[in-house]
């Protein structure tokens, strides 16, 4: 317990803290003019010294909000840590939002200096200069283009430097006050606010305190026993609390270094370079990887084709059991080593994922085939599911302790429970301590006794793994009183292949129902194999082989919801393939490609209908938007199909027959 | 400190001793026919340094002939052209080169199967002092002069914003980006005159836009004098400082965009109507 007092409670602190103790390892990387740059944390030290000095000069004062916007770059982080140091509130913006939203967040925090990367933020901050009232100065990384603008409020990254520099050289003490001064912070100061995307309405400016923020790192630092050995490539967005988390609070409390990739584009060949230790996707990254593995496998020989199968094959047996150290038959371990040598290890240093050590996903479902397919190749993936108001971890799964289709057990030290109503509530230690200005929001978001309401659905699976089902607004109930859950059911569907997008029906109702969107290129290709001819998306749909499969996959999907007690009520007693895509231009999809359920359930309220009186076809008529922008109407016949029905029991009470 | 400074600009070369505002080249009374086809007749005008000049005209105006006889590639039958003060009549295109001027063309001219990075160093080539033999050994002073063309080559890259393109031939490159290792190439060269011959054509709005702005930039930061031909009215009024006009290979207007655009011949030319 000793040794826990004594540990820093502020990034700045382990800085100072870092460029002692790992001096000369590296604590930074950033790939420029096609070589990689590397500063060790005693540089990065000096490097944020001399631009917290500058920044000091300037008037930065103890509580001033800086705004730091653009991409995954060295200078950016340290003006993070410059600001720290000088008791500040680094705000990262999103480097992609339109002037409008930036300059919302920045006069909302009451910005009074912003650190950007290039022209375009700088040309975004000028165009609304008049609201920004509170902004003093901007100060830039790359100087490309700005050649002729006004310089009084605009600096240069390296000037600022070079003015602490200055007074680092008139004033010899300047150096060693600035040390005290970190040492003397406060871990109850903010640490950082950051906006939440914000999906319903504005944003909000989340506040993180100094010695939380740092108390959630410490846990999972220790929870995934990272060292100063360990590296990983930054390149999510900044302004996300999973890029500041991941890469900066944990990167400064084990001392390890974070990689910065050469622009947005090279993410993949800097990955590659690096081979870093630890990584974090989003699902939908994995989901791309294999499917480019996929289509290049398609195009190479016969024979390389026969040894990948083959060895893939091998993987999926046993390699989730080998990562997990569970006991495999020797010769099941012999081959798995050869497929070693010939397949997984050239593929993941393809992918630059041949020394990872831990690999998360989180933010959306991801298919048990795909996640296995990575477990498989000896990728340590696991999920976390976490908020920005949590400072990220919720909870995380232990190696060894990994499933597809939860997000795990509470991450170290947070406590977890489910409402009444199903809604999951975290206390935690990297807890926020409230939105900024907002104190009425914070107030709904929190529960009288200190938990906060995450706004999803969820409960914890038998071996005490927490499952997110869905958003809990969008959480219903059949009428026997069931829970119905349709994300949960939607993404169970739309892991097959063949299932482009389902949405399901059932809230208040007697049982669940579906609308399901083939996937034309998936069943396209399978139709060109089976030699069925079809015209049109519409015919493709409607066609009694499609329905056949389709229906396999739905009687899947109700034999998998039978085993879970909680689910088990809602299968989809019937479904019907629509005639035609949803789409975002005629409104049934939201521009991020998220079904408006409501929406489709309004337009094609004929068909919810058909669903639940028992016919077996009905006759629909809707109106399209082209591409073009012209309007025209389809119309079809959409075929009702019955999918069965498994008891919860049944297949026990089969087995004792 | 291994990290190198960011922001080193590279100038083009002073050694001319012309002053920025300051002629750099001028055009006086050249004409040009191809046997009895008169693709230009009479026409002057100049380049001063550190500018942005358009030269634009309805198609068959003779802007290309005109790019192509400052580049040497045809030598007009009357009329001179004075290139840093010096005077020239017959001249082959790598002369041109050797004095500082570089181009790209209307049609990407490309070496299709080599990399970005192969297609820039390739711009280099003329700037490179070590013999065949040297260069064949690729060792020792040979090496040395490779890596400093390589950085400066990194520096345009950085510039371009290219670098995710660097090791992919340009063959499989979408036709704005090939535009831009174009031009990438032709700044290798350092140029002192950077002459583009439709650096727009073909290209979408949003391609258009990047395309601008890299102009602008070697202009402003590299300080390249540039003299450029475009279709594109918007393009040409936004970018330049000076625009001549050529209509049926003669001279129509000469100066500032904005008198340009009001001049009346300019819209007659333009729109269209019959001499």
């Amino acid at each position: 317990m000793a040794e826990a007092q004594t540990l820093p409670d502020t990034f700045p602190k382990y800085l100072l803290r870092n460029a002692e103790m790992f001096g000369t390892r590296p604590a930074m990387r950033h790939k420029d003019r096609g070589i990689w740059q590397s500063w060790t944390w005693s540089q990065q030290r000096d490097e944020i010294r001399d631009f917290a000095t500058g920044l000091a000069g300037l008037g930065l004062k103890h509580g001033d909000k800086v705004a730091i916007i653009g991409a995954n770059r060295p200078k950016l982080y340290w003006a993070v840590c410059a600001v720290q140091s000088l008791g500040g509130v680094p705000v990262p913006v999103y480097a992609d939002a339109v002037a409008d939203e930036l300059a919302y967040v920045v006069s909302h925090a009451d910005v009074r200096f912003a650190v950007v990367q290039d022209q375009e933020q700088v040309d975004k901050l000028n165009s609304f200069a008049d609201r920004l009232t509170s902004l003093r100065a901007v100060i830039y990384d790359e100087p490309r283009g700005l050649v002729d603008y006004d310089k009084r409020a605009l600096h240069d990254f390296e000037d600022v430097q070079e003015m602490g520099r200055r007074a680092q050289m008139a004033d010899r003490q300047a150096a060693t006050r600035w040390e005290e001064a970190i040492r003397n912070g406060s871990g109850e100061d903010v640490s950082i606010m950051l906006y939440t995307s914000g999906t319903t309405g504005r944003s909000k400016g989340v506040m993180l305190k100094a010695k939380n923020a740092v108390k959630a790192a410490q846990d999972t630092v220790t929870f995934d026993r990272l060292t100063e050995k360990d590296s990983v490539l930054a390149y999510l967005p900044l302004a996300w609390v999973g890029d500041h988390y991941l890469n900066y609070a944990q990167g400064y409390v084990a001392g390890f270094c974070m990689a910065c990739p050469e622009s947005g584009q090279t993410v993949a060949q800097d990955l590659r370079e690096l081979a870093p230790t630890f990584y974090f996707a989003p699902p939908r990254v994995f989901e791309g990887l294999l499917t480019s593995i996929t289509i290049r496998m398609e195009d190479a020989g016969k024979f390389k084709q026969r040894i990948y199968r083959h060895y893939i094959e091998v993987a999926r047996k046993y390699g989730e059991a080998i990562l997990e150290g569970r006991s495999v038959p020797a010769s099941a371990r012999a081959s798995y080593a050869i497929g070693e040598i010939l397949v997984y290890g050239p593929l993941k240093n393809v992918l630059g994922l041949s020394n990872i050590r831990v690999a998360y996903t989180a933010g959306e479902a991801i298919g048990s085939d795909l996640f296995s397919f990575f477990r498989a190749l000896g990728v340590n993936l696991k999920q976390l599911y976490g908020q920005t108001e949590a400072f990220l971890y919720v909870t995380c799964q232990k190696d060894g302790e990994v499933r597809s289709d939860t997000v795990g057990p509470p991450a170290p030290n947070v406590d977890i429970r489910i409402s009444d109503d199903g809604e999951v509530q975290f206390r935690s230690p990297g807890m926020f301590s409230g939105y900024y200005l907002e104190e009425e929001k914070t107030a709904e978001t929190m529960t009288p006794d200190g938990y906060v309401k995450t706004g999803d659905a969820g409960f914890f699976d038998t071996d005490g793994q927490l499952k997110i089902i869905d958003r809990a607004k969008d959480v219903g109930k059949l009428s026997s009183g069931a829970l119905f859950a349709p994300k949960y059911l939607e993404n169970m569907l739309k892991f097959f292949p063949n299932i482009k997008e389902a949405v399901a029906f059932g809230d208040g109702r007697e049982f669940a129902t579906a609308f399901i969107n083939i996937d034309l290129q998936a069943v396209g290709n399978w139709a060109e194999r089976n030699n069925i001819a079809y015209a049109s998306y519409q015919e493709l749909a409607g066609h009694p082989l499609v329905y056949e499969m389709i229906a396999q996959n739905v009687e899947d999907t109700n034999r998998r919801l039978s085993a879970e007690p909680m689910m088990a009520a809602a299968q989809v007693r019937r479904f019907l393939i629509l005639h035609k895509e949803l789409d975002a231009d005629d409104g049934e999809l939201t521009r991020t490609q998220k079904v408006r359920r409501a929406f489709v359930a309004d337009r094609y309220a004929p068909l919810i209908e058909a669903l639940y009186d028992g016919s077996d076809v009905r006759f629909v008529e809707t109106e399209v938007t082209y591409e073009d922008g012209r309007k025209g109407r389809i119309s079809a016949n959409v075929k009702i199909v019955d999918a069965p029905v498994f008891g919860a029991a049944q297949p026990v009470r089969e087995a004792a027959e | 400190m291994n990290a190198h400074p960011d922001h080193h600009i590279i100038v083009a070369p002073d050694d001319d001793g012309i002053a920025r505002g300051e002629t750099l080249m001028e055009v006086k009374n050249v004409s040009l026919a191809f046997g009895g086809v008169k693709a230009i007749t009479d026409i002057s005008f100049d380049v001063r340094k550190g500018e942005i000049r358009a030269i634009i005209g309805p198609n068959g105006a003779g802007k290309t002939s005109m790019l192509n006889v400052i580049n040497g590639f045809y030598t007009p039958q009357v009329g001179t052209i004075t290139f840093r003060g010096q005077e020239r009549r017959a001249m082959k295109p790598h002369h041109a080169v050797r004095q500082g001027i570089a181009r790209t063309f209307q049609n990407v001219a490309l070496f299709k199967g080599m990399s970005t990075l192969d297609n820039i160093m390739a711009g280099r080539s003329v700037l490179m002092k070590r013999s065949i033999g040297w260069q064949m050994l690729w060792h020792g002073p040979a090496l040395a002069e490779e890596i400093e063309h390589r950085e400066k080559v990194e520096e345009i890259i950085d510039f371009l914003e290219i670098e995710h393109i660097r090791r992919t031939p340009v063959g499989k490159l979408p036709y704005g980006l090939q535009k831009r290792v174009e031009l990438g190439r032709a700044l290798a060269m350092e140029p002192s005159l950077l002459l583009l011959d439709e650096p727009m054509a073909g290209m979408n709005l949003e391609e258009k836009e990047d395309m601008s702005r890299f102009i602008l930039d070697v202009n402003q930061q590299r300080g390249t004098t540039i003299a450029l031909i475009e279709h594109d009215m918007g393009v040409v009024m936004d970018l330049s400082d000076r625009v001549v006009v050529l209509d049926y290979g003669k001279k129509i207007a000469d100066g500032p965009p904005d008198e340009v655009k009001n001049n009346q011949a300019v819209i007659d030319a333009y729109l269209g109507v019959p001499h």
